[in-house]
């Protein structure tokens, strides 16, 4: 399949807004009329045509070449397809997207995967704060899907999370996990201070532990429960490094008591 | 009363007539365990007293044994198949058996172990998680739901659904006829080994084999079923007989499958090791439990299984 590419031209002056270059948006578009979308969020206009070169493909795949922070919204609210980029993506790539396939060649910028509800969502660099988290006012951050970093992580990552899985390769910032509801966030190089810091349910699995715990968490001892050997098979298909901590006995804390304490952190 | 013709095959008397069997809900399950010793315990006891639905509730029983690399967890494993005659009964029979067999094997886990069709699925975990007591947790990935339970050695991990099929069949049977109760029960266990080694079905009496083959009522009102006189060698003289004068033992088997085709090969299979004993050393006569072709939607016939 050849895909709809578009290679920017020079860094914009403005923030753009890429929210509306989505594959089932752009389904069945000629050049002309995705050339004349429009993308600033200030009062100068800047449409498609006068920051990308336009190559036409089939728009079930996008591929967003030299890209930059600047662009920000890539996938939100995607539903299906396939969006690539080469470079760094700004803030909230991937937001409420409920399905497809969103890969970052490059690094993220704040809330990404934020409210996302399905499909697959891989950075190969860093991801900003409030990785997966609500937006201000929002109670609820990400609802599904798989969210995959192979560098590391703001803080925040996971803030309020319902479900879905968090890979995290590297590190994480401050409160990993914070005030999360239930899901899975796997992080495999230590974490900041407080993870799980008000977390009600959910899974926090560290591989490498963390600045600082939370006093609120209790040691339940080391086990060596199926569950682990099940999420083990699952992770493996996206982060063989991730799955390595999974194949030994972890420890079990939960918490967080502050709140409802339901969740629980596993380390070695 | 025999009126059919036989084929003769090695010997072994094959009757012109037909199993007749009947449309059942079925479901299936993997369970694992830590040694495949515990994980066939567990189904073991699971299907145990699931010979038949008339006082079982279900039948149920063991498709087969399952490597660390054919089970979600890589533990060994086996997959049991459980049949009813409706929904409700078989989510019945579920919840009860597992809540009461699985959930309490050392190391045990259940997954489901068919899809089903559509948005037909039967609750698993989603039943059983209220043992928990507020402390079960939720767990989804990879597109399935499970339930975790703690128990004292750990946690109990089950699936929160498993599939139902509208489509299995119960009673694909073959009636073995033999000289001696020895050599009758020779066939009849050549028949079941070969039957194992088929996907999808189960033949729930003990080791596979019933010697009570029965009839739908009985003389006494309350009486469901009531044993099938005319196949009894010691009634030869007394009933309209179906025996032949050198018949002195009948066994009966009894086939569930999850599809008919799963049903055929498995008559087949167990039809044809019958024969390939022959009249010497096992059956001198195979036939087939029907009710005229009345009652039931599925007809398998002894003549074209040997084909």
């Amino acid at each position: 399949m050849k895909p709809l590419v578009l290679n920017l031209r020079e860094r914009p002056e403005q923030r753009l807004d890429l929210s509306p270059l989505l594959p089932h948006l752009l389904a069945g578009k000629t050049a002309a009329d995705i050339a004349g979308i429009e993308l600033q969020t200030t009062r100068s206009r800047v449409t498609v045509g006068d920051v990308f070169r336009l190559r036409m493909g089939d728009a079930r795949q996008i591929r967003i070449e030299q890209a930059c922070d600047r662009l920000d919204h890539i996938g939100h609210g995607m539903t299906g397809g396939e969006i690539v980029v080469d470079g760094d993506v700004g803030i909230k790539a991937g937001r409420l997207m409920a399905g497809g396939r969103l890969m970052i060649h490059g690094h993220a910028g704040p809330w990404a995967a934020s409210g996302m509800r399905d499909g697959v969502i891989e950075i190969s660099g860093n991801a900003g704060d409030r990785l997966g988290g609500p937006l201000a006012g929002e109670t609820v951050g990400m609802r599904g899907g798989v969210v995959v970093v192979r560098g590391s992580a703001g803080e925040r990552a996971g803030d309020r999370m319902r479900r879905g899985t968090v890979l995290v390769e590297g590190a994480a910032g401050r409160w990993t996990g914070c005030r999360m509801i239930a899901g899975t966030l796997i992080v495999r190089r230590k974490v900041g201070a407080l993870p799980g810091y008000l977390m009600r349910r959910g899974t926090l699995i560290l591989g490498d532990g963390a600045d600082e715990l939370p006093p609120t968490f209790i040691d339940c001892g080391a086990h060596d429960l199926v569950l682990i050997r099940l999420m083990a098979a699952f992770v493996n298909g996206y982060s063989t490094q991730l799955a390595s901590i999974l194949r030994h006995s972890l420890r079990r804390l939960s918490g967080d008591t502050a709140v409802l304490g339901k969740g629980e952190i596993f380390m070695r | 009363m025999r009126a059919m013709r036989a084929l003769i095959v090695n010997g072994v008397r094959v009757d012109d007539t037909f199993a007749e069997a009947f449309p059942m809900r079925a479901t299936a399950l993997i369970i694992t365990a830590g040694s495949p010793e515990w994980a066939r315990q567990a189904a073991v006891t699971m299907t145990g007293f699931a010979t038949s639905v008339i006082g079982c509730g279900c039948e149920a029983g063991i498709d087969r044994a399952l490597g660390s690399k054919e089970t979600p967890d890589g533990r060994p494993g086996v997959r049991v198949l459980m049949f009813a005659v409706s929904t409700g009964e078989l989510q019945k029979q579920l919840m009860g058996r597992v809540g009461q067999c699985v959930l309490t094997s050392p190391g045990a886990a259940c997954y489901a172990g068919i899809d089903g069709a559509g948005a037909a699925r039967l609750k698993l975990g989603s039943a059983l998680r209220y043992f928990g007591d507020g402390w079960q947790i939720s767990k989804r990935f990879g597109g399935k739901h499970y339930w975790r339970i703690p128990v004292l050695d750990g946690e109990f991990l089950c699936e929160a659904m498993t599939g139902l099929t509208k489509e299995a069949v119960g009673g694909g049977n073959l009636l073995i006829m033999g000289r001696s109760g020895r050599a009758t029960l020779a066939a009849a266990q050549a028949a079941v080994k070969a039957i194992g080694r088929i996907p999808d079905v189960i033949t729930p009496f003990p080791g596979g084999i019933a010697r009570s083959g029965s009839k739908v009522g009985s003389k006494y009102k309350s009486v469901r079923a009531s044993t099938n006189e005319p196949y009894c060698p010691t009634l030869k003289g007394v009933v309209a007989t179906a025996l032949d004068d050198d018949i002195a033992s009948v066994l009966e088997i009894v086939i569930d499958g999850l599809t008919p085709d799963a049903v055929t090969a498995a008559m087949r299979a167990g039809l044809t090791a019958i024969i390939r004993l022959g009249a010497k050393r096992g059956a001198v006569r195979v036939g087939a439990g029907n009710y005229g072709g009345k009652l039931g939607p599925h007809h398998f016939r002894l003549k074209e299984l040997l084909r």
